[in-house]
């Protein structure tokens, strides 16, 4: 008996084969016709851990073709190790245009961030979703979920959010915050902070959610109503910065808490990278390049 | 050999070519009324028409069963998907994921086809639909996901009673059928969320 | 000044580079041979490929020695591997009534047609350390049997002799066995897909389970009916030919565990089974598997839901530990935009509550106050 593997197979574009890219693709198209409804894939085992972007690694390998521009984003960040891991993965086996620019993309992987800049219509947004189920900590039966979106049955998230709103006077969900598509279906958006959740409203991308370890894809057409669950009383906000980036001095973007020394010295940046770097190109300058700047010269 | 027609006509490309029409059916699915043009070529038998050719090769494989119209069960047409797709056709409606309806047939009604279920709604059928252009028919206003104010198309060849079959079909959601309209090598999609009103002249 | 850090790229390729140095170890030692592996660590292989659901020994052993011998990340560079495999078809149930049986031991009957048969097994090993095999040790042939072996009987067909136990049960009409890597989930699962789940289960999370059951989470008397282990033949069908052809052999372990059932309005009172069915010769995962089947088949036999191991949706839904393993080594990935939130929130939140404490003073600061 020869013991040693003599040949491996090798991959397709794209990495996945004909046969799943089709499933893929079928319940992408069924997705996009159901806002906001989560459906059931026979998710692939990839070559990444569960966890770590399988579901939006399978979404993009489904639809990304040879004339496509792949921005891969964590945190908001191009330079992150497993967007660049996956990035890396993409330009192997299927040979594709990357880029860091969010306008030159058509197609952005996302974990836990929406891009500051508005995105157009000729580009897809595709998140990386560990839980899909927004009720899933309320009920961590698939069984009773599934019945609840059947019966349009919601009436368990709001009381979570309004006990919130009892114990600490408001709702202390802050990212992974529940939105509601259409007003049909409760969704979670991925664990992106609230502050990203009003970008998804009225979007002019598309907008695919990839859950693998869950076997679950959803997706937001473009300009679908996509509504932050809230009280008459107590109305949805997002969270506020008190002050503007420290590199680029952009105000009403995300930012990062960057600790700069062992004596509570910090400073606060763009979480998302391209956005941070474009502003500096045409001249931004935050209060901590000012003074960089200053002392270099 | 009459059966070159069946062994013949399927993308020159296959992987390229079903990437490039999934994302021209997709991106007109995501943006209904919006017109695309299928970049590949099939080359099905008739009647079915080429782009109806290619979102078959594209999307249709063992697990999806096809219902075809009596007059492309009669043609070539089953032999070919059997072929290159291996997709089983089905005689029985309800159990179909995918049907095919060439120019000038009667357009079944859609209640006829799976429409999902209330806790699985993905389970239902894409009804895929050759008329006969997508220009001077009534017109017609969309509206709903995907639009952002409200689009017309004024496709030419469905029947009168088409925006009531709509209407029926939107009221169901989220369950319902999907519609995929092709003409010659164009394509375009009305989801089951896209609310369809004759546009008063 | 801060710069936003650069070169993950190069960070990665370095930490592989890295990786790949300690996966070799001291030069100064020949590296490990995948036929050395396969020969000398065939236990490790066999759990790979029963986990992996793919039945090839040089390349689970391939895993194990590119995994350093991490046995998760082998099953899961296994199964990577095995999705890309194209199908080239299904093949007919095998048989293991005519298993080529290597072991055999029943724990319900004292002798029965076929023997007990220990075969290769540690349970009657005493767990001394073995210097011998400090060195390469000398190893003698092992004895074999002489002539033609009787049939070996498995033990549910004698019973169902007597019409005690259970059948092997009716899949209805048309119902084609499901395969939960090609088809998304769902609860609940036919007995066939959670019978599959369990075979490429974690062993150690179904061993824990199984042992629940024993000590009264969950109400299982079991008797091991039969434990087998052996080759068996698979088939395939092809329809061209009007028969099945053989693919060839491989090596499975049977369990068969018999539980006492009282009878319900649906059924009589009988023995009821539970079934388990691995790659390679693994008795605990075997055991286990069918400890934890039983226990499953609740709806079956109209038993309440009382325990972890007898409910499905938390057992098969934990029980994968390539999912498990990814999701929750993946809280190790950034997750700095979240925190963010989380430590505004609790900013505030601690805000709020200081000037509460503040404005309402409780009975000692008002007292120390005076």
């Amino acid at each position: 008996m020869n013991a040693v593997p003599s040949e491996l197979a090798t991959y397709n574009f794209a990495y996945l084969d004909e046969q799943t890219k089709r499933m893929i693709r079928r319940t992408i198209l069924k997705a996009i016709a159901i806002p906001g409804y989560q459906v059931p894939f026979a998710s692939r085992e990839m070559p990444m851990p569960y966890g770590w972007g399988t579901g939006g690694v399978q979404v993009t390998a489904a639809i990304l073709g040879p004339e496509d521009v792949l921005k891969v984003i964590d945190q908001g960040a191009d330079d992150t190790t497993n967007a660049v891991s996956i990035r890396a993965f993409f330009q192997k086996v299927a040979n594709v245009a990357v880029t860091t620019k969010t306008r030159e993309a058509t197609i952005i992987q996302t974990r836990h961030r929406i891009p500051e800049e508005k995105l157009t219509a000729g580009q897809t947004l595709v998140y990386q979703v560990p839980i899909p189920e927004p009720l899933r900590f309320l009920e961590p039966r698939e069984t009773e979920t599934r019945k609840m979106h059947a019966l349009e049955e919601y009436g368990l998230m709001h009381v979570k959010l309004y006990e919130d709103i009892a114990r600490n006077g408001h709702i202390a969900t802050t990212y992974s915050y529940p939105v509601k598509v259409e007003g049909r279906y409760v969704m979670s958006p991925s664990p992106t902070p609230k502050f990203d959740n009003p970008k998804m409203h009225m979007s002019e991308a598309l907008q695919l959610f990839g859950a693998g370890r869950e076997k679950r894809i959803y997706a937001l057409p473009p300009f679908t109503d996509v509504v932050s669950l809230d009280f008459e009383d107590h109305p949805f906000e997002v969270q506020k910065f008190e002050r503007p980036c420290a590199l680029c001095g952009a105000e009403n973007v995300y930012l990062d808490e960057v600790v700069l020394d062992d004596r509570g010295g910090r400073m606060f940046v763009c979480s998302d990278t391209d956005h941070c770097e474009d502003r500096r190109d045409h001249g931004h300058c935050g209060t901590m390049l000012a003074y960089g700047k200053a002392a270099a010269e | 050999m009459a059966d070159t027609q069946i062994f013949s006509g399927a993308f020159a490309e296959p992987v390229l070519a079903a990437q490039s029409v999934f994302r021209t059916v997709m991106d007109c699915m995501a943006r209904p009324g919006t017109i695309g043009t299928i970049a590949a070529t099939a080359r099905p038998p008739q009647p079915l028409g080429v782009a109806a050719g290619a979102v078959a090769l594209t999307l249709c494989d063992h697990d999806t069963p096809v219902w075809l119209t009596p007059q492309l069960a009669r043609s070539k047409l089953p032999g070919w998907l059997s072929f290159h797709t291996g997709a089983p056709i089905t005689g029985e409606k309800h159990e179909a994921r995918f049907a095919f309806v060439e120019k000038e047939a009667v357009l079944p009604g859609f209640a006829l086809f799976s429409p999902g279920t209330q806790e699985y709604p993905d389970r239902s059928a894409t009804l895929v639909v050759e008329v006969d252009s997508f220009e001077d028919g009534r017109p017609l206003k969309l509206s709903g996901p995907g639009i952002r104010d409200e689009a017309v198309i004024a496709p030419q060849g469905l029947p009168d009673t088409f925006v009531a079959l709509a209407e029926a079909n939107r009221a169901m959601f989220p369950r319902g059928v999907d519609l995929i309209l092709v003409a010659g090598d164009r394509v375009l999609c009305l989801p089951r969320t896209t609310v369809i009103k004759n546009r008063e002249a | 000044m801060y710069v936003a850090v650069k070169g993950g790229e190069a960070a990665i390729a370095n930490a592989h580079r890295l990786l790949a140095d300690r996966r070799r170890g001291d030069r100064s030692l020949p590296s490990i041979t995948i036929e050395q592996i396969v020969a000398q660590l065939g236990l490790a292989v066999d759990r790979v490929m029963a986990e992996a659901s793919l039945y090839d020994r040089a390349i689970a052993a391939l895993a194990i020695r590119q995994s350093r011998g991490d046995m998760i990340e082998a099953i899961f560079i296994l199964r990577a591997y095995r999705t890309t495999l194209p199908r080239f078809g299904y093949s007919v149930p095998v048989e293991t009534s005519r298993m080529l049986v290597e072991r055999r031991v029943s724990a319900t009957y004292k002798d029965l047609p076929g023997g007990q048969l220990l075969g290769p097994t540690f349970d009657y090993t005493h767990r001394l350390l073995d210097p011998s095999l400090l060195r390469d040790e000398q190893v003698e042939e092992p004895l074999q049997r002489d002539g033609e072996q009787e049939p070996v009987m498995r033990v549910s067909d004698i019973l169902a002799g007597e019409g005690l136990v259970e059948g092997d049960g009716e899949l209805p009409a048309g119902h084609v066995p499901g395969d939960l890597t090609r088809e998304p989930l769902e609860f609940p699962m036919a007995r066939d897909l959670r019978l599959q789940a369990l075979a490429r289960g974690d062993e150690g999370f179904l061993l824990s389970l199984a042992y629940s059951t024993q000590r009264g989470y969950g109400n299982n008397h079991p008797f091991v009916g039969e434990v087998r282990m052996g080759e068996v033949e698979v088939e395939l069908d092809l329809p061209e030919l009007g028969f099945a052809v053989s693919l060839g052999r491989i090596q499975v372990t049977e369990c068969q565990m018999i539980t006492q059932f009282k009878g319900s309005v649906k059924s009589p009172p009988q023995f009821t089974r539970g079934y388990g069915l691995v790659f390679g010769q693994n008795e605990r995962k075997a055991m286990s598997m069918s400890l934890v089947d039983r226990a499953l088949r609740t709806d079956e036999f109209e038993e309440d839901v009382v325990s972890p191991a007898q409910d499905e949706e938390f057992v098969i839904s934990h029980s994968d530990n390539v999912q498990a393993t990814g999701f929750v080594e993946h809280l190790k990935l950034p997750h700095y935009v979240d925190f963010q939130a989380e430590l505004d929130l609790m900013r505030r939140m601690r805000r709020e509550h200081d000037e509460r404490s503040r404005e309402e003073p409780g009975d000692d600061t008002l007292e120390a106050a005076q």
